[in-house]
């Protein structure tokens, strides 16, 4: 059993759906990123997604691009990245990391280097979001080979043809994306979000975590309803943007204020802490 | 369907049925676009095989367009080089000024085919966003361009072309606000928008299809040219040379000879500032590293951390940070060679073709021309050269008066 796999089991167990956080590592400095991530579990995030920027990032809106930019303007790349990661894992051994983002940085740094330093820095999982299953063999099994989870994203557009395609060969969780569209921006229609989970379900049974456009309590607790986890993102780097200074640098309020925000959201999952007939059906 | 493994015999196999030309090309991009990326191999694959598609653009290339584009014998050049015979292949003659609008037509025809009822498009230069924007007129489709702020400073007259044809011409204002950042925004407005849009990309890179369906509608210039040059000389070109931005240009004049090893074939790239300046050109075979980026692997400008550079060319159409990933793969293979030439020698060539062949090359293909200021001299007077004029200069006028100082 993988981190992940022993969360999801933890959570179903509490009766409640996850909360997933990304930020993008290295934003708005190291400093500050890596204190914010060892802040997140205790604020409520069951998991953490931690983005390796890329300069070029297809699939974000402008709050993730603006938050990718500002990490590589303040100096991210991967190995500070893969060291976010050792850190965190010093004080923490039981929040799952999933590495998000683009192949390039992968491809470039090395695929067997990479799996290697990224499982042995002690994350957990990989999503990379421009990696469709018709290219992932190059990186996918070498993942696998480092126990690391290989999450897939399926979307609105994933039809009933593709669909067990891309469930093949999926670990640790499967990530819906809510809308067809970049991340932050369209907010999910929940009806026609829950019919894509359902067909889902019917192929697989490992957790669900939706994402893309998630931004208030109350679009946390209705997808939470839905699936195993909620994955906000957008507006969590959103509010680190809201605190910088003129210069774009950290203040006192960036940490506060981001951790701030996930109690919030993560309170929305713990109000409904008690076994839902959806989730109970499903299972 | 053919396999790389062909490649031992022929250049012009790729790519395979993923999509790869060898290590290069491929369909990286995120799964809301895969289903339909999938669809539209499967429309462009039954277009090509019904005939009826295939004359109704031949008959549009003639009709629309102008094609085919004459073979120029330039006397002059070739007079004052003093080396090979040089022909250039007109396709500045074009409607809308370049070889854009050959991969514009195939396009439009298969978005109408597929029941597409929206058109984007990212341009650099803003050539491809002006023949995108003629096809969608002609056609009867909205239609939104992606340019970047940078372009859209330095391509004015081109902007205006395309809001007169009825275009949104997007600004880009993110990364470098250049033309990647132009199709990074392309890219994130087809995904949102999936089930109406069709997006005409305007060279030869992208996720698979694109490469092989862009070579396969600009492929007329090749096609043309090796009709052309045997009923002029009786026999095939011994030498081509064109600009490679994203290598659209280039491979419609090389693919249909690649099989001729006989034929020497160069691809000019943007040199820029230099090729040992750090992040000062465009020339990403000749000075860049393979990596994956929209939807593809080819040579990248990129840094050590797999971080896509900017890149600097006098050109804005050979101004991005990428290439074709068939280039990648003919460059590997040896089949082509690639070179680059610097701004101050496209300039020096845009100068030297307008006094003495009565054209104004684009600042794209005074790139090609410059090379062939260095090559012809070296060759015998028999040796066929052909180069791709592959579009004209008046897009150019203002940006070069401002850097040789000149008043308008
Ligand atoms: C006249 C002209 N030539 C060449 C290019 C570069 O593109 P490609 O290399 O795809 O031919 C452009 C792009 O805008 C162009 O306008």
């Amino acid at each position: 059993m993988t981190r992940i796999d022993q969360t999801f089991a933890r959570l179903k167990a509490e009766g409640r759906g996850g909360l997933v956080t990304f930020i993008t590592a290295g934003d708005p400095d190291y400093e500050t990123s890596l204190s914010m991530l060892k802040g997140l579990p205790a604020a409520g995030a069951d998991i953490v997604e931690l983005g390796m920027p890329f300069s070029d990032p297809m699939a974000d809106g402008p709050a993730i691009q603006a938050s990718s930019l500002r990490a590589l303007k303040a100096g991210q790349n991967m190995k500070k990245t893969l060291s976010m990661v050792r850190e965190f894992r010093k004080e923490n051994q039981a929040t799952p990391i999933v590495l998000m983002g683009y192949y390039n940085p992968i491809y470039v740094y090395g695929v067997d280097r990479f799996v290697t330093d990224a499982s042995e820095a002690g994350a957990d999982g990989l999503i990379i979001v421009d990696m469709p299953p018709e290219e992932d063999e190059e990186l996918r099994p070498a993942a696998a080979g480092k126990g690391l989870n290989f999450i897939r994203l399926a979307t609105p557009t994933t039809d009933a043809r593709r669909l067990p395609a891309v469930l093949a060969n999926t670990s640790g969780f499967v990530y819906y994306v809510s809308i067809a569209g970049i991340t932050g921006t369209a907010a999910p229609d929940i009806s026609s979000v829950g019919a894509h989970v359902a067909r889902i379900k019917a192929h697989t049974d490992l957790p669900i975590a939706i994402g893309f456009g998630v931004k208030t309590p109350e679009q946390v607790r209705e997808l939470a309803a839905l699936a195993e986890g909620v994955v906000v993102g957008s507006a969590l780097v959103a509010s680190i943007a809201e605190t910088l200074d003129e210069n774009g640098q950290a203040t006192a309020e960036t940490k506060p204020k981001l951790l701030g925000l996930v109690e919030y959201l993560s309170e929305a999952l713990h109000q409904l802490a008690e076994p839902r007939r959806s989730r109970a059906a499903a299972a | 369907m053919t396999t790389m493994t062909d490649a031992l015999n022929t250049y012009r196999g790729g790519p395979d049925e993923h999509g790869h030309f060898g290590l290069f090309g491929g369909r990286y991009v995120a799964e809301t676009l895969m289903p339909l990326i999938l669809d539209l191999e499967r429309a462009y694959n039954e277009a090509k095989a019904d005939p009826e598609f295939q004359a109704e653009l031949d008959s549009l290339n003639a009709h629309y367009s102008g094609r085919p584009s004459p073979l120029y014998f330039a006397e002059r050049l070739t007079e004052h080089l003093g080396g090979a015979k040089i022909y250039f292949k007109r396709d500045e003659l074009n409607h809308t000024g370049s070889h854009k609008i050959n991969n514009c037509l195939g396009q439009i025809q298969l978005a109408r085919r597929m029941g597409k009822t929206r058109i984007i498009a990212e341009t650099g230069a803003g050539q491809h966003g002006v023949a995108v924007a003629t096809v969608a007129a002609r056609f009867g489709l909205p239609c939104e361009i992606y340019m970047g702020a940078t372009d859209i400073e330095r391509q004015k007259p081109n902007v205006f072309r395309m809001k007169l044809l009825g275009a949104k011409v997007n600004p880009v204002t993110s990364g470098s606000g250049t033309l990647k950042d132009a199709m990074n925004d392309a890219l994130r407005d087809w995904v949102a928008n999936v089930h109406d849009t069709f997006y005409i990309i305007g060279t030869v890179a992208g996720p698979h299809p694109y490469p092989a369906m862009v070579r396969d509608f600009q492929s007329v210039i090749g096609k043309e040219t090796r009709a052309q040059m045997m009923e002029r000389e009786g026999r095939l070109p011994d030498t081509l040379v064109a600009c490679i931005g994203g290598g659209s240009n280039a491979m419609g004049l090389f693919h249909p000879f690649l099989d001729d090893r006989a034929v020497s074939i160069y691809g000019v790239e943007a040199g820029g500032y230099g090729i040992d300046v750090p992040n000062g050109h465009a020339a990403s075979m000749t000075g860049g590293e393979p990596g994956v980026l929209h939807g593809n692997r080819t040579y990248l400008l990129q840094n050590d951390d797999g971080q896509i550079l900017e890149g600097h060319s006098i050109s804005a159409g050979l101004d991005y940070p990428g290439v074709g990933p068939e280039h990648s793969w003919l460059k590997d293979t040896g089949r082509v060679t690639y070179v680059a030439v610097t701004d101050k020698e496209a300039l020096e060539a845009f100068q030297l073709c307008t006094r003495l062949e009565g054209i104004i090359p684009a600042l794209e293909p005074s790139h090609a021309l410059a090379y062939v200021r260095k090559l012809a001299p070296e060759l015998p007077s028999d040796n066929l050269l052909v180069m791709n004029m592959c579009g004209r200069g008046d897009k150019d006028i203002f940006a070069v008066a401002e850097h040789l100082s000149m008043e308008m």
